[in-house]
């Protein structure tokens, strides 16, 4: 058995789990795909710290992208902006590593120490995905530690913008966590307290009965001033702006509560609603917990400070100096080394620049520059080192402006939801039934008609309709999220439901931008195949692999004399035969390539050439189907429109698939869709260029392969995966208001209930009491039991 | 029976006792991470490798 599971790990590398190349990199009976996996094999068992590989099997991440660099964290001004904590000995620094993913990860990091004893610290939290390290400063810089990560697989990402998140997120959430625990306190102990005057107190007891109630009392200031402050704040000043939301009767009846119970304590006239008033603080405020919790390792703000790196090498006179990126100014002449992205607006002074734009503007192939030309910041240089002038700063790019476009200076609208616009009808009609009932009173009894108006604002007070909307969307929420569909806030939810128009963006999110299609013009027998397979294996770049993938054969013959040029070609001896793949160009070719094209020339014969095909994601098609029935679609791709006519059979209206759009005019489209009138407008994109447009739209979704990496900011992010289950979220979301409706009208029949008591001035505290929590639990029972249902009936579940 | 208002006294004392410990837990950090901790402790001190321990011996002594 033992055999077996080493036998199927042996053909992958022992490290990440990627296939392993022709001739794959091996020490100690292991094999790795690449030299940076082996490196990190090697520092590990050096350091004794095998173990990492017994936790789990593969727990590497791939190391075939080349390392950053980080000669930028010398600077004691930038060092100074990252660190938590720094005296003359030690510092302190939280980081953010993408990586982490399993036990074994935490294991390796919290082992740091072994192999640096200067790191005197390293503690993960696995949820954010953050490390935090103390190391003696003396001995160890924080450039030494942050390679010291990289050098064992788990770089950090670095940026001066919300990757690492501080703790101020932390204290709000435990300041309601302290809310929580002291009204649950003072719910517990009211409750005990109030229990022998439900069962009734003989006559000799009765002498407890004041002090039972002084207690209560005692207990209810806090409650009142501390755990409920919020609900007074919020309701007066939504008053003061003249919204009339839930918080309202809320507070009224919280002080209500209060008021009528202190009265009854004091004037020995009854006991008072004290244990109603904590258990509704109490469920309130659990009900806005579920409602704040927030994915901890997601970011829906982000903005260009955490798309671009933290600093930039800029040359004075000739020496290259690290510098923030806030401090480049224009006439800067700044260096940028393969893979890094360009930070400005610059013109190309020295080098050869080749450049992949395909974040930015969704264009596939990578663009080249030549001297003299300007290159728009944003684009990820590929070929080797260059270097540039800056002739904008940073803020005032191209594509910063985009993204600062000042449409969006305004927070966008909030969503309404159909609790705030219930809750105003609600408060109203709570209020006219409050005076009728004194009213209807008053002439008769003064005492009734008081203890009436009372009355009905405490038992009115909607707690169950309060929490049907977060125990509903929480619910979801959390269904979603086992679906690879992250959402910013429970709001999105409500605001899907009521979407009616799509937009999609192709490039990257209805293709694939992983998984390509290659076809093959000219004739190739099954022995070449297996020679181009061979040679391509050894190749890091995209092609090749995709190429690799798609041929599928399994690694033959070893290959001799083995030759890259970057970006351009390969060739080798394989089985005796001398192969050359690659550009027109490079093979020497007269013909001109047309997008993405490998040609082959085995023995220079010339075989051929492999297209590569973009392809759709997986259940594209059914899904455009499926929701070209009930929604409006549209399609806006930066784009040539070569796809127009693939693309015609699954959009219904051939008039709404746009070609060759800029972002400006992506963001300008969905504002005339929307000013249409009655369109809800989600947008799905991927890139940079759809930035705008998904902040414009209604609901705007991030469609990414890799959630840790970099994606815009939007209402939700969605992974590559799940993508064909988009018809089942929008359905599930329209349930989800389905059940906040019944919901609803389950807790107003509660109410309906108390108030038949409350109206004629009957109501005992034991009914409040009862009824108070048992519609509070029907309704958390009776939203997430129908949240479930309908995600099985969705598939969701 | 007065000796119940000393009772209910010590009960409530006893019980912000707890409610005090759970502030001071929350206030330091305990409840932030409510992950890590529990793999953490899975961990051997020092784990014996899965099937490298002869491997490893070979590469520091060779």
């Amino acid at each position: 058995m033992k055999e077996q599971i080493n036998l199927a790990i042996d053909t992958l590398c022992y490290h990440c789990g990627d296939s392993l190349p022709a001739v794959p990199f091996s020490s100690n009976d292991k094999q790795f795909c690449c030299a940076g996996c082996k490196s990190v094999y090697l520092i590990l068992s050096s350091h004794n710290l095998s173990s990492y590989y017994a936790y789990n099997a593969i727990p590497g991440a791939s190391q075939k992208k080349a390392a950053a660099h980080f000669d930028y964290l010398d600077e004691p001004a930038i060092a100074a902006e990252l660190v938590d904590y720094m005296d003359d000995q030690t510092t302190v620094i939280t980081l953010f590593i993408p990586a982490v993913h399993c036990s074994s990860c935490i294991w390796l990091l919290e082992n740091l120490y072994k192999v640096n004893p200067d790191i005197s610290n390293s503690r993960i939290d696995f949820p954010k995905k953050q490390v935090s390290i103390t190391f003696r400063n003396q001995h160890i810089s924080l450039r030494k530690v942050v390679e010291l990560l990289a050098s064992v697989g788990y770089e950090p990402q670095i940026s001066l913008q919300d990757v690492v998140k501080k703790q101020q997120s932390d204290h709000s959430e435990r300041n309601l966590v302290t809310k929580i625990a002291v009204a649950g306190f003072c719910f517990g102990n009211v409750m005990l307290l109030s229990f022998p005057d439900y069962f009734g107190l003989n006559s000799f007891e009765h002498t407890f009965q004041s002090f039972f109630g002084w207690v209560n009392l005692a207990f209810a200031i806090p409650v009142l001033l501390y755990s409920g402050r919020d609900y007074f704040i919020s309701a007066w000043t939504n008053l003061r702006n003249g919204v009339l939301n839930l918080d309202f009767p809320l507070a009224l009846g919280i002080a209500v509560m209060f008021i009528r119970s202190a009265a009854e304590i004091i004037s020995h006239t009854g006991a008072g609603f004290i244990d109603t008033l904590c258990s509704l603080v109490f469920f309130l405020l659990i009900g806005k917990w579920m409602q704040q919790r927030t994915y901890h390792y997601l970011s829906f703000e982000r903005d260009y400070r955490s798309y671009f790196p933290v600093a930039v090498t800029r040359l004075s006179k000739g020496m290259p100096q690290p510098v923030p990126l806030n401090e480049l100014k224009t006439g800067d002449r700044i260096l940028i080394r393969s893979n890094e992205i360009i930070p400005a607006d610059a013109i190309l002074l020295k080098g050869e620049a080749k450049l992949d734009f395909s974040f930015v503007t969704g264009e596939s192939l990578p663009v080249a520059k030549v001297l003299g030309e300007i290159i728009y910041a944003g684009g990820r240089q590929l070929n080797g080192a260059i270097e540039l002038e800056v002739i904008k700063p940073v803020s005032q790019s191209y594509l910063t402006k985009l993204w600062n476009n000042e449409t969006f200076a305004g927070e966008k609208d909030p969503i309404k939801t159909f609790s705030d616009r219930a809750s105003k009808y609600f408060s109203i009609v709570l209020l006219l039934i409050a005076l009728s009932a004194g009213l209807f009173w008053i002439n008769t009894d003064l005492n009734r008609a008081i203890a009436s108006f009372t009355a009905v604002l405490i038992i009115a007070c909607p707690c169950a309709l309060a929490l049907s909307s977060p125990f509903t969307l929480t619910a979801v929420l959390s269904i979603f999220d086992k679906n690879k569909f992250y959402l910013k806030n429970t709001a999105v939810i409500e605001e899907m439901a009521r979407i009616n128009t799509i937009v999609f963006d192709k490039t990257g999110t209805i293709t694939n931008p992983t998984a390509k299609g290659f076809e093959f013009t000219g004739g190739l027998s099954t022995e070449e195949q297996q020679l181009i397979n061979d040679l391509a294996r050894n190749s890091g770049h995209p092609m090749s692999r995709e190429l690799v993938k798609s041929l599928n054969l399994a690694p033959l013959y070893p290959v001799d004399n083995y030759m890259e040029k970057v970006g351009r070609g390969i060739s080798g001896m394989v089985n005796g035969h001398n192969i050359k793949m690659g550009s027109a160009v490079y093979l020497g070719l007269t013909t001109q390539d047309k997008g993405s094209v490998v040609h082959i020339l085995i023995d220079d014969r010339y075989c051929g050439y492999f297209r590569s095909e973009q392809r759709w994601r997986t259940g594209f098609k059914q899904m455009a189907v499926k929701l070209g029935q009930v929604h409006d679609l549209h399609l806006l791709s930066g784009d040539q429109d070569h796809d127009r006519e693939l693309l015609t059979p699954f959009f219904p209206r051939t008039q709404q698939l746009h070609f060759q759009q800029s972002p400006q005019n992506k963001l300008d489209y969905i504002l005339a869709l929307q000013q249409k009138g009655n369109t809800k407008v989600m947008m799905l994109g991927d890139g940079l260029n759809d930035a705008g447009a998904l902040k414009q739209s209604n609901i705007g979704i991030a469609v990414t392969d890799d959630i840790n990496n970099f994606s815009p900011g939007c209402d939700a992010i969605l992974d590559g995966a799940a993508f064909e289950k988009i018809p089942q979220f929008i359905r599930q979301a329209k349930d989800a208001v389905k059940v906040i409706h019944m919901s609803f009208a389950i807790s107003l029949t509660y109410n309906a209930v108390g108030l038949f008591f409350a109206v004629q001035g009957i109501l005992s505290p034991l009914i409040a009491a009862i009824l108070m929590p048992l519609s509070t639990v029907t309704i958390i029972l009776f939203t997430s039991l129908a949240a479930r249902l309908y995600a099985r009936k969705n598939n969701l579940l | 029976m007065n000796i119940i208002y000393m009772l209910i006294g010590f009960s409530i004392l006893l019980a912000l006792v707890f409610l005090l410990a759970f502030f001071w837990a929350s206030r330091s950090g305990q409840n932030d991470d409510l992950y890590t901790p529990g793999v953490r402790i899975l961990f051997d001190d020092d784990a014996p490798p899965r099937d490298e321990k002869k491997s490893d011996e070979d590469h520091t002594h060779p």
